[in-house]
């Protein structure tokens, strides 16, 4: 045999024999991805398994974490699917489980309390959810009771709707090229602060919209040298609300990572604004609004939808202000479940620690966003 | 010697009257109105061919020198600078014309600004009127065009500006009352019109009252007003505050039917107030009813 084929046959031979070794013992993750058993196979400690259940629930395996429940006998597998992802379209709809930690709270000889942080992957980012587990012990085995939520429910009825909504008909190719066409919405920043923070420089502020109809806004910022060169410039892209009913003020947060306020001369601001055909509904109540202090401070409340449209995504803006009205901070979380018409659901939004000791007031609005509605 | 004298005199009358400039082969006219019609004379004997090259348009024609060449009206319409060629088997002879625009407005190019805009506003209404003839050559000889700006409750602004190689410029004041004015440019008797919306201004204060509903507080705010006295429109974004202990609600109401109202959580003690953009309005302190 030439040395050619001796080295092929060898090639070949190794190939096969890795291909039997991974197939025989693979790798955990390997079995992970390819949706197979678990990496944790047995459940003879409480930690285990919580996270068998939090991989089942990342591999989407819904059959297999739901038969793995003590108590699920008190609801059905569609109850715990959406119990996990929103009885209604909601953030947690679309999103897919990134990570999940496991942390004990108590632990005895026959059952035990775990918290099960959830880190869901949604468009907007990583939005996490606790849930604290109960975990019992039956002969070798521990198994976990699922805290089903109580699933929100809006009696049937027909809540008439008549607030105001605008459309726009823009001049058409045909019309005279003096028509004047409709006028943009005329928006005014009525108040802009640069703060120099750990990662960049920040344009905080707060854009009104001054006219009488709907507006879709954004904010540019260009950061300008002392020889009037340009340093950067970016936008509020999600840290603003982009829909500005009449004489409506939202806050706005630019972010210049890894720039200096030192070697910025000056800043030019640039609002930008467009009509939009838009619904003066839903309205949204913020309750029990809190700042609550450091460590962990935040800006903690309730969103109630007083109209009858479900609110599929919430998004929250809190303007932090200290106590002669100067604006402090910008800051915004978005609700992860929808909002049913009358039903509280719960927000929090951090406030960064350093902060937290100088603001005194804050003021807080709500953009929306309904499925197969406008903004 | 007086034949000699009559005939010079002759044939600068000709020269003056006609305003033909002598080229050799043809005599053209310095300017002629456009869309008019007109002739071109040439000298000598044969065949040659004639070219007129302007703006946006070329004449061609085949004609006999020594005779008179007759162009229609509306031959040439667009006002410009143009070429005129001659062109023989062994020449080729230049002339220019020019074609200006008839004096008589056919229409009115019309710019309005803003299309919606507050009231009482000074120079807020912004006009430029651009004067064509029926061929759309713009007019450049001065003509006073009329600019007014009819209120829907009759009042009526009027400014007479002459144009200026074209056009007109006007600046107005926007009424102190709401509504859809109509804004005219007139030059002779064509004219045209503009939409321009007078809308409300800032409300000139928000009034609120507070009332027991239930287990909670109904807020509503009176018929809301600019300093005009114009209602300010439904969609008007109200914003009501509830102050208590430590904790706060807030809510975003569009005003329906001119007022904005609201249920809002009853605490003893809770400091309730209104505001739509920059305008506060009063507070009012929630006692237990």
């Amino acid at each position: 045999m030439s040395k050619g084929g001796l080295l092929a046959a060898t090639l070949m031979a190794a190939t096969v024999a890795l291909v039997v070794v991974g197939t025989v013992w693979p790798i955990p993750s390997a079995v992970a991805y390819a949706g197979g058993r678990h990496l944790l196979q047995s459940s003879s400690t409480p930690e285990e398994a919580v996270k068998n259940l939090g991989e089942d629930i990342h591999a989407q395996s819904w059959e297999k974490a739901y038969s793995s429940l003590a108590n699920k006998a008190q609801f059905t597998e569609t109850d715990f699917v959406h119990d996990l992802t929103g009885y209604y379209p909601s953030l947690l709809t679309y999103a897919t489980l990134d990570h999940f930690d496991v942390q004990p709270l108590h632990s005895s000889s026959s059952d035990a309390d775990m918290r099960l942080m959830l880190y869901w992957s949604t468009v907007v980012g990583i939005s996490a959810v606790s849930r604290d587990l109960h975990v019992t012990k039956s002969g070798d085995q521990w198994h976990v009771a699922w805290p089903i939520s109580k699933r929100p429910i809006v009696p049937p009825q027909v809540i008439p709707v008549n607030y105001l909504r605008w459309d726009v008909i823009y001049r058409g190719a045909g019309d005279d090229w003096g028509a004047q066409d409709v006028e943009a919405p005329h928006v005014r920043i009525v108040d802009m602060h640069p703060v120099q923070r750990a990662a960049g420089v920040m344009i905080l502020g707060e854009l009104l919209n001054e006219d009488v109809v709907p507006a879709y806004v954004s904010v540019t910022a260009t950061l300008l040298a002392k020889d009037g060169s340009t340093i950067a410039t970016d936008g509020s892209f999600d840290k603003i609300s982009h829909l500005l009913l009449p004489k409506q003020v939202t806050p706005f947060l630019i972010e210049f990572p890894d720039r200096t306020l030192s070697s910025v001369a000056s800043i030019r601001m640039t609002p930008f604004s467009t009509l939009i055909s838009a619904s003066a509904d839903p309205v949204i109540e913020i309750d029990n609004e809190h700042l609550n202090p450091a460590p962990g401070a935040s800006l903690s409340g309730q969103l109630i939808d007083e109209s009858g449209q479900i609110v599929n995504v919430a998004h929250v803006l809190g303007t932090f202000y200290d106590k002669n009205g100067q604006i402090v901070w910008v800051a915004d979380s978005y609700v992860d479940t929808a909002l049913l018409p009358q039903t509280p659901v719960p927000f929090d939004i951090h406030i960064p620690e350093d902060l937290a000791r100088k603001i005194s007031s804050e003021r807080a609005i709500v953009a929306s966003y309904s499925a197969g509605g406008t903004l | 010697m007086r034949s000699a004298f009559s005939a010079l005199a002759g044939s600068l009358l000709l020269a003056a009257s006609c305003l033909f400039a002598q080229n050799g082969g043809v005599q053209v006219p310095q300017s002629i109105e456009a869309g008019s019609s007109f002739s071109l004379q040439s000298a000598g004997s044969g065949k040659a061919a004639l070219y007129i090259v302007g703006p946006n348009q070329v004449l061609k024609r085949e004609i006999e020198l020594g005779q008179s060449t007759f162009f229609a009206p509306g031959s040439l319409y667009n006002a410009g600078h143009y070429l005129v060629l001659l062109k023989t088997d062994n020449s080729t002879e230049k002339s220019e014309l020019n074609v200006t625009a008839t004096s008589k407005p056919s229409e009115v190019s019309f710019l309005a600004r803003p299309s919606r805009l507050p009231v009482d506003l000074h120079d807020g209404i912004t006009g430029a009127v651009y004067v064509f003839d029926v061929y759309n050559n713009l007019i450049t000889v001065p003509a006073p065009v009329t600019f007014e700006l009819l209120n829907p409750s009759g009042t009526k602004q009027t400014q007479v500006v002459t144009t200026h190689n074209g056009s007109a410029f006007t600046a107005m004041d926007s009424t102190r009352q709401q509504g859809a004015d109509k804004f005219t440019a007139r030059v002779g008797d064509v004219d045209s019109t503009r939409i321009v919306g007078q809308v409300p201004g800032d409300p000139c204060g928000i009034k609120m009252s507070a009332k027991p509903a239930g287990r909670q507080i109904l807020l509503e705010t009176e018929p809301l007003r600019d300093c005009s006295g114009n209602t300010v429109p439904d969609g008007t974004i109200v914003t009501f505050t509830e102050s208590y202990a430590d904790a706060q609600a807030t809510v975003d109401v569009p005003l329906k039917r001119g007022v904005a109202q609201v249920d809002m959580p009853a605490h003893n003690g809770a400091l309730l107030s209104a505001a739509s953009g920059v305008v506060l309005g009063n507070q009012i302190r929630w006692e237990k009813q």
